[in-house]
C-alpha cells in the first residue's frame, strides 16, 4: 500500500501552483472502477480536488509525456516520478529529449503498483470497489456475499515484484524518505531461458510471439521509443506494417524494437503493463541488460545523466566479437 | 428447448466437429482467453469474453487478395480465394454476435464483399448467455440482452446442463445433426437463468449510461466541442482499442513485393494511427486529437447516420479493459454527452 497520500499531492501541488512554480500538474486522473486510472494534465488545485487520484493503480510511467507535453506548455510543468520513473526521466534528459527548464520533478516514494489482472484472476469479473487496508485489498463484487480480502503481495505487478530500485535518480524535490538500489530477482528468468536449447528458447518466443496483435502498444508507451516517424509506421522504409502478416513479420518487430532500445532501455516495464496479450517483452529487454552487464561491466541505463551507454562506446578492453558469438546462450 | 448434460460436453463438441471444424474460446496460459480450434481435452474456457473478439474468423487481421506472378514480360493474376468448408464458432457472447450485424453492413452491403461473404456463408454462430456479466460490460447501452444472445444457435450453461435452441435453419440443420447426445425439456431452467441475470444487469455501474446525445446528425454539435482535446490528450495512438474492437471494420491493402511477384493482401488500420487514410497530400488528420474524435464519431455518430441508427458499439468493454491508459468510449460518452450515466 502507498505510504504518501492523495491529499498529501494534492497539498504538494495546490503549494507550488499557488506560488507560481509551475503551471499545471501531469498526475493521474480517476477513472470509472477505481483501477482505470488515466495520465491527465491538471491546471489548477479545485480540478485536482475532483479528479485527481493516488492509488495502488498509479502505474504508468510520466516520463514519456514530458517530450510533448513540455513543448506545449508555458511554463513548467509538475511532474510526480515514482523511483522507476526517475530512471526513464535521465535516460530521456541523456537524450535530449526534452528541456529538463520546463520540468520541475517531485519524487515519491513507491510501495510497488498493483496489477488489476492478478487481482481478477482471484476475484473474477464484476468488481465493485476496491479499497487498501493496510497491506490487504478489499475487493467487493457483484457476485460475492463477501468482501473479498487479497494480500497486495500477490497481486503486485511483475516489473514491482522485481523492482530494481527504490532510489530516485531524478527530482527538483523529494516526498517522504528516498530508498535504496535493490538486489532484485530480475534476471531469474532470463537464466531460465538461457539455460533451454536454442530450439526451445525459439519454440518458447513463438509462442509468445504469435499472439502479438501488433498493437504498438508496448511501442507507444516505451519511454525509450520516442522517434518521431519509427520506422515500423513509415511506408519508405520498407518494413512498414500494420500487422504481423506472418511469423517472420512477427519476431522482426520485436527483435528490431529489441535492438534500438537495448542500452537505452531502463527496464522501467511499460511494455509488458500494456501489452493486451500479456506476451513478456521485459524479457527481450532484460536479456540484453544482463549481456551488456557481463560483457562490459554492469550498467543501468538512466542511472545518471549523460552517461556513455558501453553500446555507444569504445575503450581498447571492450570484447571481441567473436567472443559474443562463440558464447553460449 | 433441447439440453445436452455437462459431462457430455466433450461428446459434444466431438458430435459437432465431425461435420465442421469446431473452435470456441480456451483459456492460455497467462489467463487470457483466445479462440482455438477443438480437438479431443480441448476445455471450454470459462472466461467471460475472449482478449480478442470472434471477428477474425470473418475479417481476419490479414488475408491475401490475390497475387502476381512475373515471368518475362508476362504477368500472370493469381485468385487467392479457395472456397472454405463450413466452422463452427461456438461460445460466441451477445455483444459479439451483435458485431456481426454492424459488420455485415460495411461488407455485405453491394458491392459485396466476397472474402467476407464466403465466410459469413460457412460460419454457424453458437451462442452463450451471460450469466456474470463484467463491470465493464455496457451492451445493455445498446440494447443487447446478454441472457438471449442471438447467432445460428443460442445456448445456455447452467451447472449441470447446457440448453441449445436454433434460431436459424443452419443452426436447426446443425442441431439435426446431432441427435441423441441432446434431449427435449422445458424452458424453465434457461428462463430462471435470464430472470437472474436481469437482476444483475440492474447492478451493474454502467446500467445507466445511455445513446441520448449521440446518433445520426449530431456531427455539428459534437465535432467541435472542447471536451476533445482533454479526452485525447494522454492518447497514445496505439491502436490497441481498435484492434480487440469487435465492431472496427477499417483495413489496409498493401502489396508485398515477393521478389519475383507481388502479394496483395489486406490487413486491419486503425484510425488511431498517423498513416491511417493517408493520400497523395498526405494524412487529413494531422493530430492525435483528430484521429481520436474520429474513433468516436465513427462509431456514434456516423456509423448510425449511415445505418438507420444502428451504433457501431456493442458494449462489450474490451477497450475498457486494455487501453493502456484506460481512455475509452464510456468517458467519451459521458462527458461530449454530458451524460453522467447515473
Ligand atoms: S518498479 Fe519499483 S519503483 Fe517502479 S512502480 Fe514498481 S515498485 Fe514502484
Ligand atoms: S503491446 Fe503486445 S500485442 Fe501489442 S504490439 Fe506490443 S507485443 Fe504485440
Ligand atoms: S484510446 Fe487507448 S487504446 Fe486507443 S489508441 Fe489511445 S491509448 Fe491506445
Ligand atoms: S468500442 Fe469498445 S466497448 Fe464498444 S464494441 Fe468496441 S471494444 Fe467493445
Ligand atoms: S474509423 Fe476507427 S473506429 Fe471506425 S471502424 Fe475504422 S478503426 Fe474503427
Amino acid at each position: 500500500m502507498q505510504k504518501i497520500t492523495r491529499e498529501q499531492l494534492i497539498e504538494k501541488a495546490s503549494e507550488l501552483l499557488a506560488n507560481g512554480t509551475v503551471s499545471c500538474v501531469l498526475g493521474w486522473g480517476a477513472g470509472e472502477f477505481g483501477y482505470d486510472v488515466t495520465p491527465t494534465v491538471f491546471k489548477t488545485a479545485e480540478e485536482m480536488k475532483t479528479g485527481f487520484v493516488f492509488s495502488d493503480f498509479c502505474g504508468a510511467n510520466f516520463s514519456k509525456y514530458l517530450v510533448a507535453k513540455t513543448q506545449k506548455t508555458e511554463g513548467k510543468i509538475l511532474v510526480f516520478l515514482k523511483p522507476c520513473d526517475t530512471y526513464s526521466f535521465n535516460q530521456l534528459l541523456t537524450e535530449h529529449r526534452f528541456d529538463r527548464e520546463k520540468v520541475y520533478a517531485v519524487g515519491i516514494p513507491c510501495e510497488g503498483m498493483a496489477d488489476i489482472s492478478k487481482i481478477k484472476a482471484i476475484c473474477g469479473e464484476g468488481i465493485s470497489s476496491i479499497t487498501a487496508e493496510g497491506d490487504t485489498f478489499i475487493v467487493t463484487t457483484l457476485y460475492d456475499d463477501e468482501p473479498i480480502a487479497i494480500e497486495a503481495s500477490a497481486v503486485l505487478a511483475e516489473r514491482c515484484v522485481n523492482c530494481k530500485s527504490k532510489k530516485h535518480v531524478a527530482y527538483d524535490e523529494l516526498m517522504g524518505e528516498d530508498g535504496d538500489v535493490l538486489d532484485s530477482g530480475r534476471f531469474d528468468e532470463v537464466a531460465r531461458l538461457e539455460a533451454m536449447t536454442p530450439d526451445e528458447r525459439f519454440a518458447f518466443w513463438q509462442n509468445e510471439l504469435s499472439r502479438c496483435i501488433r498493437c504498438n502498444a508496448c511501442r507507444d508507451a516505451c519511454p525509450a521509443c520516442t522517434c518521431e516517424k519509427c520506422v515500423f509506421d513509415n511506408p519508405k522504409s520498407g518494413v512498414e506494417n500494420k500487422s504481423p502478416a506472418n511469423s517472420f513479420e512477427e519476431k522482426l518487430f520485436h527483435i528490431i524494437r529489441a535492438f534500438h532500445v537495448a542500452g537505452r532501455c531502463t527496464d522501467c516495464g511499460e511494455c509488458s503493463r500494456v501489452c493486451p496479450q500479456n506476451i513478456p517483452l521485459h524479457l527481450l529487454n532484460r536479456k540484453f541488460i544482463k549481456d551488456i552487464n557481463e560483457f562490459y561491466g554492469d550498467y543501468q541505463a538512466g542511472a545518471e545523466v549523460g552517461s556513455r551507454a558501453p553500446l555507444v562506446n569504445y575503450t581498447t578492453a571492450d570484447l571481441e566479437p567473436g567472443e559474443v558469438f562463440n558464447r553460449e546462450g | 428447448m433441447l439440453k445436452c448434460s455437462l459431462d457430455k460436453i466433450q461428446n459434444l463438441f466431438a458430435e459437432i466437429s465431425k461435420s465442421a471444424k469446431l473452435y470456441l474460446p480456451v483459456d492460455g496460459k497467462d489467463g487470457g482467453a483466445s479462440y482455438g480450434e477443438w480437438s479431443e481435452g480441448v476445455e471450454w474456457s470459462g472466461a467471460l469474453n475472449t482478449t480478442k473478439s470472434p471477428k477474425d474468423f470473418f475479417f481476419p487481421q490479414t488475408e491475401d487478395l490475390m497475387a502476381f506472378k512475373t515471368a518475362g514480360k508476362s504477368i500472370e493474376i493469381i485468385d487467392t480465394r479457395s472456397e472454405s468448408e463450413d466452422f463452427v464458432v461456438f461460445g460466441v457472447r451477445a455483444c459479439d454476435a451483435k458485431s456481426f450485424d454492424i459488420l455485415d453492413r460495411v461488407f455485405l452491403s453491394e458491392p459485396q464483399d466476397s472474402f467476407y461473404a464466403m465466410k459469413r456463408k460457412h460460419g454457424i454462430i453458437v451462442t452463450a448467455a451471460c450469466t456474470k456479466p463484467s463491470e465493464t460490460c455496457f451492451c445493455q447501452t445498446f440494447g443487447i440482452d446478454p441472457a438471449s444472445p442471438a447467432g445460428d444457435i443460442s445456448t445456455w450453461k447452467t451447472a449441470d446442463a447446457l440448453y441449445l435452441q436454433a434460431n436459424t435453419e443452419k443452426g436447426t440443420a446443425l442441431l439435426e445433426k446431432l441427435g441423441a447426445i441432446l434431449e427435449e425439456c422445458s424452458d424453465d431452467a434457461v428462463n430462471a437463468q435470464k430472470e437472474k441475470t436481469a437482476a444483475i444487469m440492474q447492478k451493474l455501474p454502467l446500467k445507466d449510461l445511455n445513446t441520448d446525445d449521440f446518433g445520426g446528425g449530431k456531427t455539428q454539435e459534437l465535432f467541435n466541442n472542447p471536451a476533445w482535446d482533454e479526452l485525447s490528450q494522454s492518447c497514445l495512438g496505439c491502436g490497441t482499442c481498435t484492434f480487440v474492437c469487435p465492431t472496427c471494420q477499417c483495413y489496409d491493402i498493401k502489396d508485398f513485393n515477393t521478389g519475383n511477384g507481388v502479394i496483395r493482401y489486406r490487413c486491419w488500420d486503425s484510425c488511431m494511427y498517423s498513416e491511417f487514410t493517408r493520400m497523395a497530400h498526405g494524412n487529413n488528420r494531422l493530430t492525435q486529437k483528430e484521429r481520436f474524435r474520429q474513433r468516436f464519431m465513427h462509431k456514434l455518430v456516423y456509423y448510425p447516420e449511415n445505418n438507420d441508427g444502428l451504433f457501431s458499439c456493442v458494449g462489450c468493454g474490451r477497450c475498457l479493459a486494455k487501453c493502456p491508459i484506460s481512455m475509452n468510449i464510456v468517458k467519451v460518452m459521458k462527458k461530449i454527452g454530458g451524460n453522467k450515466g447515473e
